[in-house]
C-alpha cells in the first residue's frame, strides 16, 4: 500500500507509506504517549519524596539480594537453625505448587469438556461463539477477586483460592485447547463422520489422540502461571503457602532479609518451570 | 512411537492404555497429595458453587447506596486505567533496549544477550505480588507503589515478548539492510523498528488489558486504585458495593479488550 509520489515541481520522489495502518499505528503511539505523561503528571504519590524512596528501594533490594535470611520465628520454629527454617519455608513452596497443581488440573478437565464444546471444527459456529463469549466475561474479572467471591461461601482458605483461580484457567485452557482441536485436519473428521463414527468416537478416536501433546504442554504452560498466581493470592486472599510468608514479611514484620530470602525461593521454582516451559514450547512450537 | 519396528495392534493399544493408566494414576495420587498437604476438600468446592452462585444472585445488582457510591468508584477506575497505561507504556520504553540486545537478530554480542535475557527473566519470575511488597517499604500506600510493580512486571514480560518479535518480523530485512553496508542504528531505524513496531503496540496493547486486573490485585497489596475500594466495600460487608465495583471492573476490561481488537485489526 506504499505510495510513490512526485513531488510537484521538482525531482525528489517521494516514497511513503501512508496506509491507514501507518495512520492508526501513529496515533495508538501518540495516544499512549499523552496518557502516559499526563498520568505521570497526575499521579498520586501520597507526598511521598520520591528521589528518597528510590534510594531506599535500592538499598533495600541490594540487601534483599546479597543477603536473604529468614527469621525461623516468623516460620513458626522457636529454636532451630537455617536448615529447618529452609524446610518449613520449602513446604510452604510446596502448599504454593499444590494449590497451582489443584487448580490446573480442575480447570484442564472442565477446559476439556469446553474446548471440545468450543472448536468450531467439532460444534457449530454458535456454540463456539457463545462458550468464547461467556469466556471473555469470566476472564474480565481479576482473579484475586473470584477467590474474594468464594471466600464469602467458603471461607478464606484453599477451597476458595481453588476455585477462584480456576476460572481464570478455564478461560486460558479453553482457548489454547480449542485452538488444537481445529488444527485437526478436517479431512480426518469427514472421513469418521463418513463411516458412522459418533461425536464421541470422534472425539476419543481423532481429536484427542492427535493434541494430546499440545493440551499436556498448554496445561504445563498454565501451570507456570498458576504458581504465579498462587503466590499472589497467599499474599492477598489468605489463601496460604508461601505468599502468605511474603506478605507477614513486608507487610507486617518489614523484615527486607526475609523478603529477599523468599523472593528466592520463589524465583529459584520460577525460573526451573520456565525452563521446562520453554523447552516445551520450542519442542511443539507453541506461541502464546 | 514413531519406531518403525512393527508391532501388532492389540500390543500398541494394550501399551496406549497401559501408558494412560499410569498418567491418571500419578495424576490422582499428586492431587491426593496436594489436597491434604492444602485442606482441599473436593465436596467443600462443590457445596461453596451453589451457595456463591445464590450470593451472587442477591448481591450483583447494587443498590441505592451504592450507586451513590458510583462517581467514587469511577474515580478510582480511572487512577487504575492510568495506572495501567503508564505501566505498560513505560515498561514497553525500557523493554525496546534490552530486547534489541537480547534478540539474536539485533545482538551485540554474547555477554549483553546473556544479560538482558537475565535481567527480563528475574523481573518476568518475580510475581507482581512479590514486587507490589517491595516498593510498599519505601513507597508506601500509593498509586505510584502500584505502577512501579506493575512496571517491573510487565518490563520482564515485554521484554521476552519484544526479542520473538523482533527475531520474527524483521531477520529477512535486517540482513538484506547489512548486506548493502547499513551501520547498526541505520539497521535498527530502518528495518527493526518499522517491521516490529505494530507487534510491539499490538504485546503493548495486551499488557494493558492485563495489567488492569493485576492493578487490581496490586491495588489490594498497596492500598491503591480500584483494588483498594472493592477491600474497603469487601471487608466492612457492603456487598453490594463491592459487587458494583466488579461490575465496574468488567465493563472497562471488555471495553479495552474490544477496543485493542479492533485497532489490532487495523494495525497487523
Amino acid at each position: 500500500m506504499s505510495a510513490v509520489k512526485r513531488k510537484p515541481g521538482s525531482n525528489t520522489i517521494i516514497v511513503k507509506r501512508r496506509s491507514k495502518a501507518s495512520v492508526w499505528l501513529r496515533s495508538v503511539l501518540l495516544v499512549l504517549a499523552v496518557l502516559t505523561i499526563w498520568g505521570f503528571l497526575t499521579i498520586d504519590t501520597r507526598g511521598v519524596d520520591l528521589g528518597k524512596a528510590a534510594g531506599d528501594t535500592a538499598r533495600y533490594l541490594g540487601i534483599m539480594f546479597t543477603t536473604p535470611r529468614p527469621v525461623p520465628r516468623h516460620f513458626g520454629i522457636t529454636d532451630g537453625g537455617f536448615l529447618p527454617t529452609l524446610g518449613v519455608a520449602a513446604e510452604a513452596v510446596l502448599v504454593t505448587l499444590a494449590l497451582a497443581f489443584l487448580t490446573t488440573l480442575i480447570g484442564a478437565i472442565v477446559a476439556l469438556i469446553f474446548g471440545l464444546l468450543a472448536a468450531r471444527n467439532l460444534t457449530s459456529a454458535r456454540v463456539s461463539n457463545t462458550i468464547k463469549s461467556i469466556i471473555a466475561v469470566i476472564r474480565a474479572v481479576p482473579t484475586v477477586l473470584w477467590v474474594l467471591i468464594f471466600a464469602i461461601g467458603a471461607g478464606l482458605g484453599a477451597v476458595a483460592a481453588v476455585i477462584g483461580m480456576s476460572f481464570h484457567t478455564f478461560g486460558y485452557l479453553i482457548k489454547a485447547y480449542s485452538e488444537s482441536f481445529e488444527e485437526l485436519d478436517e479431512g480426518v473428521i469427514e472421513a469418521l463422520r463418513a463411516s458412522g463414527a459418533t461425536w464421541l468416537q470422534i472425539v476419543f478416536q481423532a481429536v484427542l489422540p492427535s493434541s494430546i501433546t499440545y493440551i499436556l504442554s498448554w496445561t504445563f504452560i498454565r501451570f507456570e502461571i498458576n504458581f504465579a498466581v498462587a503466590v499472589a493470592m497467599g499474599a492477598a486472599a489468605g489463601a496460604g503457602g508461601v505468599g502468605f510468608n511474603l506478605y507477614m514479611a513486608a507487610g507486617y514484620f518489614f523484615d527486607i532479609r526475609e523478603i529477599g530470602f523468599i523472593t528466592y525461593l520463589i524465583l529459584a521454582v520460577a525460573l526451573v518451570m520456565e525452563l521446562i516451559a520453554t523447552k516445551l514450547k520450542e519442542r511443539y512450537h507453541i506461541h502464546e | 512411537m514413531s519406531s518403525l519396528s512393527i508391532e501388532s495392534p492389540s500390543r500398541y493399544f494394550r501399551r496406549q492404555k497401559l501408558k494412560i493408566t499410569v498418567f491418571l494414576v500419578a495424576a490422582i495420587l499428586v492431587s491426593l497429595g496436594a489436597s491434604s498437604l492444602t485442606r482441599f476438600e473436593l465436596a467443600d468446592a462443590f457445596a461453596a458453587i451453589p451457595r456463591v452462585a445464590v450470593w451472587m444472585a442477591a448481591n450483583l445488582l447494587p443498590d441505592a447506596k451504592a450507586l451513590s457510591r458510583l462517581p467514587r468508584i469511577l474515580d478510582r477506575l480511572v487512577d487504575t486505567i492510568f495506572m495501567s497505561i503508564m505501566a505498560s507504556t513505560a515498561a514497553a520504553l525500557a523493554s525496546v533496549p534490552f530486547a534489541l540486545m537480547g534478540s539474536r537478530t539485533t545482538k551485540l554480542n554474547g555477554f549483553f544477550v546473556v544479560l538482558s535475557r537475565g535481567i527480563a527473566s528475574v523481573n518476568r519470575n518475580i510475581p507482581v505480588a512479590a514486587w507490589a511488597m517491595i516498593f510498599l517499604l519505601a513507597f508506601g500506600q500509593s498509586s505510584f507503589t502500584g505502577f512501579l510493580a506493575l512496571f517491573f512486571a510487565t518490563f520482564g514480560f515485554l521484554t521476552r515478548a519484544f526479542m520473538e518479535t523482533i527475531d520474527e518480523a524483521s531477520a529477512s530485512s535486517v540482513e538484506a539492510l547489512r548486506a548493502v553496508g547499513a551501520s547498526y542504528p541505520q539497521v535498527i531505524a530502518q528495518a527493526v523498528i518499522p517491521a516490529s513496531l505494530p507487534q510491539m503496540i499490538s504485546w503493548v496493547l495486551y499488557m494493558i488489558e492485563t495489567n488492569i486486573r493485576s492493578a487490581t490485585l496490586v491495588g489490594l497489596l498497596t492500598g491503591s486504585g480500584i483494588g483498594f475500594m472493592f477491600d474497603i466495600y469487601y471487608k466492612s460487608l457492603q456487598y453490594r458495593s463491592a459487587s458494583l465495583v466488579v461490575l465496574s471492573i468488567v465493563v472497562v476490561v471488555l471495553a479495552i479488550e474490544t477496543l485493542s481488537n479492533s485497532l489490532r485489526r487495523v494495525i497487523l
